[in-house]
């Protein structure tokens, strides 16, 4: 596992050494710190509006939920942005090694494709974990002039992970299959996208398949997690999809060697 | 040390190598020669378990390329035609890097790197960004990093392509340094290359094996003649006239050059240089240059590739 960790250690370094990483940063922040202000305008409001209502009709106010009114629509949010930026962060994973040509040093040396995925699977976990931090602190505001619940939201980050770890093993995948950073992306975003809306056919589908398409759904396993709810069931499904996107990977690459 | 087997490869439809066979002994350079895409590139990476052969088998130093590819593996440095850089990292880091993956332990790695770093001569850049390098340099980073932990076996594909005059001179030094320490097989299409480092030459053609030998014995091989090369002053239909009396002459061609000079080459069985000298000094013409014109192995090298077109 040391070999994994020096891929992983080369990987994570090579994202700051791009400017790619600063912009993906940047712009993630932004957009999770707009839509943040956002919400929290609405729910600031929400409750003046409430305020002013209890002074008029001589009524204690009400006690608005935080939880239920900020932080689970803003879970969904962040997911949301994560589908759209986790393909930039996998589209170099494995495609810029095929580019450079220094797949013909990974496969030369004594290090196996299992290491290879698994170090570069890792690294864009920590990225996105990375990438995360700034959502956190504008959360944690909640805590300074309100009192949220704290269980929902580190669930939602759990989920958050699990989800992010399901991305990027299927960006990872796609990446695997091409040279061209460009085709990479477009295919992790397009994959993506897919597991995301299947769930919404699920209605149309007949009785047999419904079900089907809606455990297949990346994002309905999230939502129990969002809401605060850790459940077994929904960690497997993650983790089931993550093994599988990691394993197609590895399959990737050795098939590479094969292919005549 | 290495043994090659009757190695093929096919791309789909496509034979790069077939029956490729030879052998490699302890602390040799071998040199691979062959024009572009004539299979040199695939030889290599079969041999550094990149890729699979179709059939075939080799061996280095008794592991099987294909059930021991991690053996294999961990006892070879290869060099690509295009070296494996990480422009991002500077050469340290990279080094660092290349030690971890060839699992290098902790302890000796900064020694390994420091080693190679004195071979190579890479001391005034090794804090620079390999990105930020010239064409040499890179190319001599990706020499070091085959050359970490001194593997028994170095592979290099075509290591000077692409160097200026005064960096392919360095490289052809560094290389023959490593005769003896390490079994090299190096790949090349230009010539003298080979000549000045290898001990042994393989000459490759269309994916086949078309020579093996020393650069000397190929030479001798391909040497049935004397071909002798002379400049001459004087007029060029007396020069032929004058030639044309000498029974051992088996063919000759005469240009004319600048001032009323000729260069005239001249073939036959034996040496005849003396003879020659005589005659044109006795008909009057002006001797300005003599001499024994020996076969090259570029000679060699054209010969057997074009025989080959020819069959095909």
């Amino acid at each position: 596992m040391k070999e994994s960790l020096a891929i992983f250690q080369k990987e994570f370094k090579s994202f700051f050494y791009s400017p790619i990483a600063y912009v993906i940063l940047a712009v993630f922040t932004a957009l999770t710190g707009i839509f943040f202000y956002l919400y929290l305008s609405s729910f600031v409001e929400a409750a003046f509006m409430d305020m002013i209502r209890s002074q008029q009709y001589r009524m204690a106010p009400q006690r608005l939920n935080v939880n239920l009114m900020l932080i689970r629509p803003y879970f969904w949010n962040i997911a949301l942005i994560s589908l759209f930026t986790l393909p930039t962060i996998t589209m170099r994973l494995y495609s810029e090694e095929k580019r450079l040509g220094t797949v013909e040093l990974l496969y030369t040396t004594p290090i196996t494709p299992l290491q290879i995925i698994l170090g570069k699977f890792f690294a864009g976990l920590a990225f996105y974990i990375v990438l995360l931090i700034p959502t956190m602190l504008f959360q944690s505001l909640l805590f300074v002039y309100g009192e949220p619940e704290l269980m929902p939201v580190l669930s939602g980050y759990l989920g958050l992970i699990f989800l992010g770890s399901a991305f990027i093993s299927a960006g990872l995948f796609i990446s695997t299959t091409t040279e061209n950073q460009i085709i990479a992306a477009i295919g992790a975003f397009a994959l993506s996208l897919l597991l995301w809306v299947i769930g919404w056919g699920a209605n149309f589908v007949g009785p047999t398949l419904g079900p089907v398409f809606n455990y297949i759904s990346i994002i309905n396993h999230f939502e129990d997690f969002a809401q605060g709810v850790i459940d077994t069931s929904n960690i497997a499904y993650y983790l089931l999809f993550s093994f599988l996107g990691v394993y197609l990977s590895i399959k990737m690459v050795e098939s590479v060697k094969w292919r005549a | 040390m290495i043994d090659v087997e009757g190695l093929t490869r096919f791309y789909g439809e496509k034979r790069a190598i077939s029956d490729v066979s030879f052998h490699v002994k302890k602390g040799e350079i071998l040199g691979m020669l062959g024009p572009n895409a004539a299979g040199k590139t695939t030889t290599m990476r079969i041999l550094t378990c990149f890729m699979p052969p179709t059939s075939g088998k080799a061996t280095i130093d008794g592991y099987d390329i294909f059930s021991q590819s991690l053996d294999v593996r961990s006892i070879t440095g290869y060099l690509p035609e295009n070296p494996p850089l990480y422009m991002d990292m500077s050469v340290t880091e990279y080094l660092n890097f290349v030690c971890k993956i060839k699992k290098i332990d902790k302890a000796r790695r900064s020694k390994v790197i420091d080693t190679v770093i004195e071979k190579i001569a890479l001391g005034e850049v090794r804090k620079s960004l390999i990105g930020k390098l010239s064409k040499g340099f890179k190319q001599r980073v990706g020499l070091a990093q085959a050359l970490l932990n001194s593997p028994k076996i170095v592979i290099l594909d075509e290591p000077t392509v692409g160097l200026d005059p005064k960096q392919i001179i360095e490289i052809r030094e560094l290389i023959k340094n490593l005769r003896g320490e390490h079994t090299v097989i190096l790949s090349s299409h230009i010539l003298p290359e080979i000549e000045q480092t290898c001990e042994r030459v393989v000459i490759i053609n269309e994916g086949m094996v078309v020579a093996e030998d020393t650069p000397e014995n190929l030479t001798n091989r391909l040497k049935g003649g004397e071909r002798i090369q002379l400049q001459v002053e004087g007029d060029k239909d007396k020069i032929k006239s004058a030639l044309q009396s000498v029974p051992e002459i088996k063919s000759m061609d005469i240009k004319a050059e600048a001032n009323g000079l000729n260069r005239i080459v001249v073939e036959s069985e034996k040496d005849i240089r003396k003879q020659l000298a005589k005659l044109i000094v006795d008909n009057g013409l002006g001797l300005m240059e003599l001499s024994a014109d020996r076969f090259t192995l570029e000679d060699i090298f054209l010969s057997l590739t074009t025989k080959e077109e020819e069959v095909a």
